[in-house]
């Protein structure tokens, strides 16, 4: 029963993963990281680590891929334009390196004896165990996450919040270029609207 | 448990090569965070493995906060996407050259 389970969720898992990379549209890489996570999950259930998978479900699909939709749902379309290809022996060189570290860690995993797996209880991967922990010999790693993330909210801010484009109110194009500038903004407006309607009239015609 | 652990850690040695040649070679910066959550999400699965095998929870404790930087990591990259587009610059690692030596 575990080894269906086994091949089930890794063959969901590898598919996934290589629908993120391939697929063109970012939105549909995110609903495919998505299996990818839940495949995941399920193999970390396998092994017994309760916890850390509800907390991959948690984390993951509820929070940080809620916040990578949102983004790409602001980017729109121009998410896409970055799709193309680099150069052939740039792909080659760069495939080459990949499917060596695979290879090496392929050989090194089977190639080691790891000897037995250890017996665990009931108690193993539980949130009580995994809590008592976090908050006993690795108290420091914890409290460091969370500066590290409070940190990275407040980046987060910074960068999202700069660069807006200024938008000058009517007192202040009049402080700046005088009562001409303003009805000449107002007449270019008007003209462009003009000439809006004019083309939706003339192919409502047509 | 029937199912050995080098599978485990076979299967995560494939979707880390996976998602190292998703960051090699996409030039959408969304892209490239998706292929670096895959890359996370490999290393969270050996660690977990490894946990098992030696029976202590210190893995998962170490995967739960790799967890917690990989969410640090997405906010300052989404927050770097947002600011490209606001600025309308193109969402290509391959135009960024403006430090290029």
């Amino acid at each position: 029963m575990d080894i269906v389970v086994f091949f089930v969720a890794s063959g969901c898992a590898i598919a996934s993963a290589i629908a993120v990379v391939a697929q063109k549209n970012p939105f549909v890489s995110a609903l495919a990281l998505l299996a990818n996570l839940a495949s995941l999950a399920a193999l970390m259930l396998l092994l017994e680590a309760q916890f850390v998978a509800a907390a991959q479900i948690i984390v993951y699909a509820g929070a940080v891929m809620v916040m990578f939709l949102f983004v790409i749902a602001y980017v729109g379309p121009r998410g896409e334009i970055g799709g193309g290809v680099r150069k052939p022996w740039l792909v080659a060189l760069s495939v080459f390196a990949a499917l060596l570290i695979a290879v090496e860690v392929i050989v090194v995993v089977f190639g080691a004896s790891l000897g037995a797996v250890a017996s665990v209880d009931t108690d193993y991967g539980s949130p009580a165990a995994i809590g008592k922990a976090l908050v006993t010999d690795y108290l420091l790693a914890f409290e460091v996450v969370s500066v590290i993330l409070f940190m990275a909210a407040v980046a987060g801010v910074v960068f999202g919040t700069g660069g807006r484009p200024v938008r000058l109110s009517t007192e202040q194009v009049l402080a700046k270029e005088g009562e001409s500038a303003v009805a000449r903004r107002r007449e270019a407006s008007r003209a462009a609207l003009d000439a809006a309607r004019d083309s939706t009239t003339g192919e409502s015609a047509r | 448990m029937s199912v050995g652990i080098p599978l485990f850690l076979g299967v995560s040695a494939i979707l880390f090569t996976i998602g190292l040649i998703g960051v090699l070679l996409r030039r959408s910066p969304l892209t490239i965070l998706l292929s670096l959550e895959v890359m996370l999400n490999a290393v969270n699965l050996s660690l977990v493995a490894f946990s098992r095998q030696i029976g202590g929870s210190d893995g998962q404790v170490f995967a739960l906060v790799v967890m917690g930087i990989a969410a640090a990591e997405v906010v300052v990259g989404l927050g770097l996407v947002v600011a490209m587009t606001r600025r309308s610059m193109v969402l290509d690692t391959d135009e960024l050259r403006t430090l290029n030596g």
